[in-house]
């Protein structure tokens, strides 16, 4: 049997060090680039990777609450719809005279309220899994999405709000140094604050946790919380990025943060997995993506390829972990 | 059905008995909650539900009962029900499958861009290369989960894209469509065996089939033995991770089947065939009572829920529903009948603790 302690100051080794994960990811990442790099002779080239960044990082901006998430041992795969409700609202309401700030608010006011309704779901019906609750609330949070715009666009916003997604401060796009400033406040969060220790308690041994003192539910709803209110964030700034938004925005989102979440080495069982982790495979997918890009790979092959690399991802550390145990 | 977590079936009922003595086993005859009435009663209460609702929308439209809506609502229901009857086992060993729709749709192409190119075929074929490449899918799947020991959740969102990518790879992203079947294919779906059309047939076979597999066959009980508790079933000598495996290869085989009939019947073939049909079928089973912790479920159950789900979207457009409200209608439909499992089930659980004696 693996232990499971949650992790406090680990001795230092060198060799332990060069064996996380997160090195491993650090290596497919050059790996990523070398290889981009000789597909393709535009690759390399500082413009175009700094502006890379504003096409996959509103995604990003989920993964760092689905870390939280899945280090609970629970998932969301409501958030792709969450994005859908909160962009497709703020339009609607926009187009109906509502000033854009007080739109923007209320964008980031319902996704919160869809992720409270998550977390409340889930704390007061314990029966049901997550991944069934967040099922339900997907088709109906993306149901509200079509009830509202029906099979339309909506767009036509002001263009300080286009530039959100498009903007630099000081040449660097703004929704880098805004995925930089929550991914420090999020990896605060986790481990430097008794929330982030809770959560990993929860995580390893829920029962345990809660005769310990620690108020499971509370914990759970706050984080299916979060995982609402940052995709709104990212309502914002892909709706931006696009300059309209569709009840069908944002499909599919759940699987590509998932994956990018479980590629950077946290344990779908839970109580495992740190957020360097999380933010190193939004960078890997990223740029691989990118650099596919850039060579007509078509976006169904890399529906393939992302498939299997989150199978990888996910089998490779329990092929290890039966292989130690075979040789115990 | 709905015992306590963590006690198999068969036992559950017979510690009651026992502990129980006064009472008939099972205790129908004591006065009990009104939940464990409902638990009771869930076919009936479907079957209710559905007759109101169709009564419903009779005097709303008249030309919804009328033998060729019911036959549309029928054959529709057929494929519906054939996925949640894998989609049933898989649930039952607490899984679940969200790969079902791209391996319908992988499949259903495959089948096609066979007879479009061999037009002389026997349709025959074209159901065993749809099953045979669905078979394929769920094995790889059923690897995942009981070899390599992955979430079933995560396995099959991944699988899903890999299969959905393929779909995609296989046709070059073109559709094959109804001009380029031959008749005999298009046939499947529309011929009749003894004046019943073929899918009807095809899913009652099904039921039969898979009502004689869980119920009266050893490994039909272990497939429910290993979802009511992996450990004790483990320790009995079952081997889970066989189970986990056929059930998941059943599931792919069912799914490559209702591929070639959805191809068959729709007369035609696109790469997103189907996406997000998982979901549907996913609410067929929950509807029908099968509980998402594993180890419940029946067929009949999910028959109903099927035809529930199938009367629903014929009948929300027949009302002059907006289609754009049907989303958010199953939706809260599946929530709603999920709560509703879950109070059923506390209320079971609470008195079977008020009944026991101390």
């Amino acid at each position: 049997m693996e232990s499971r302690m949650i992790a406090d100051r680990r001795e230092f080794s060198v060799r332990g060090f060069f064996l996380q994960w997160e090195w491993m990811l650090v290596l497919l990442f050059v790996a990523v680039n070398v290889l981009n790099v000789n597909l393709s002779e535009f690759y390399w080239d500082f413009d175009n990777l700094r502006d890379a960044t504003m096409s996959f990082l509103d995604k990003a901006f989920i993964v760092l609450p689905m870390v939280f998430v899945i280090i609970l041992g629970d998932i969301d795969i409501s958030v792709g719809s969450i994005v859908a409700l909160s962009s497709v609202l703020m339009a609607d309401l926009y187009n109906h005279g509502v000033p854009m700030p007080l739109a923007m608010v209320i964008c980031l006011a319902s996704g919160t309220l869809c992720g409270l309704i998550n977390g409340l779901l889930i704390v007061k019906f314990k029966e049901l899994s997550s991944v069934i609750v967040t099922l339900s609330t997907m088709i109906i949070y993306r149901g509200i999405a079509y009830i509202l715009l029906k099979d339309q666009a909506a767009g036509k916003f002001p263009d300080w709000f286009n530039f959100l997604g498009w903007d630099y401060v000081a040449g660097i796009p703004f929704i880098l140094i805004a995925f930089v400033a929550f991914a420090v406040a999020f990896g605060y969060l986790l481990h430097k604050t008794t929330f982030g220790r809770r959560v990993y308690a929860i995580g390893s041994n829920a029962t345990a946790a809660r005769f310990s003192g620690v108020r499971v539910d509370r914990i759970k709803i706050v984080v299916f919380t979060l995982a609402g209110l940052m995709s709104a964030v990212t309502a914002l700034f892909l709706t931006s990025r696009m300059g309209s938004t569709r009840p069908n925005i944002a499909t599919g989102y759940e699987l590509d943060v998932i994956a990018m979440v479980v590629l950077g080495g946290i344990s779908t069982a839970g109580g495992k997995g740190r957020m360097i982790g999380a933010i190193l495979a939004v960078f890997l997918i990223g740029y691989l993506r990118y650099g596919l890009g850039l060579v007509n790979v078509s976006a169904q092959t890399m529906l393939i390829i992302i498939g299997l690399l989150l199978i990888v991802a996910v089998a490779i550390p329990k092929l290890k972990r039966s292989r130690a145990k075979r040789r115990a | 059905m709905n015992n306590p977590k963590g006690r198999p079936a068969a036992a559950g009922a017979n510690a009651e008995a026992a502990v129980v003595p006064s009472q008939s086993p099972g205790g129908a005859a004591a006065p009990k909650s009104l939940s464990a009435y409902v638990a009771k009663f869930r076919e009936l209460g479907l079957l209710a539900f559905i007759v109101l609702l169709s009564v419903g929308v009779q005097l709303r439209n008249p030309s919804f009962l009328s033998w060729e809506n019911i036959n549309d609502i029928a054959t529709n229901t057929a494929i519906l029900s054939i996925l949640a009857v894998g989609m049933m086992l898989v649930i039952v060993t607490r899984g679940i499958d969200l790969s079902i729709g791209a391996t319908l749709a992988l499949s259903g192409m495959i089948a096609a861009l066979t007879v479009k190119q061999y037009p002389g075929m026997s349709p025959l074929v074209a159901l065993l290369i749809g099953i045979g490449i669905g078979i394929v899918c769920g094995a790889v799947l059923g690897f995942l989960v009981s070899k390599v020991n992955i979430l079933p959740i995560i396995a099959t969102l991944g699988m899903m894209n890999v299969y959905r990518g393929l779909t995609y790879e296989a046709s070059g992203g073109k559709w094959v469509s109804a001009h380029q079947m031959p008749d005999s294919f298009k046939s499947i779906a529309t011929g009749k065996i003894l004046g019943i059309n073929n899918l009807i047939v095809i899913a009652i076979v099904i039921y039969v089939a898979a009502y004689y597999f869980v119920s009266h066959t050893r490994t039909g009980r272990r497939v429910y033995a290993v979802g009511s508790n992996p450990e004790s079933a483990e320790i009995s000598g079952i081997r889970s991770g066989r189970i986990l495996w056929l059930v998941y290869t059943a599931m792919g085989g069912l799914a490559g089947l209702a591929g070639v009939l959805w191809v068959s019947k729709f007369a035609s073939a696109q790469g997103d065939t189907a996406s997000g049909y998982e979901l549907s079928v996913i609410a067929a089973c929950v509807l029908g009572g099968v509980s998402i912790a594993g180890g419940t479920g029946k067929i009949s159950g999910i028959v109903l829920g099927s035809v529930l789900l199938g009367i629903l979207n014929n009948a929300l457009p027949m009302i002059n529903v907006s289609p754009f409200w049907q989303n958010w209608i199953q939706g809260m439909i599946i929530l709603v009948a999920v709560v509703i499992n879950a109070l059923v089930k506390r209320g079971i659980d609470r008195s079977n603790l008020m009944r026991r004696r101390i």
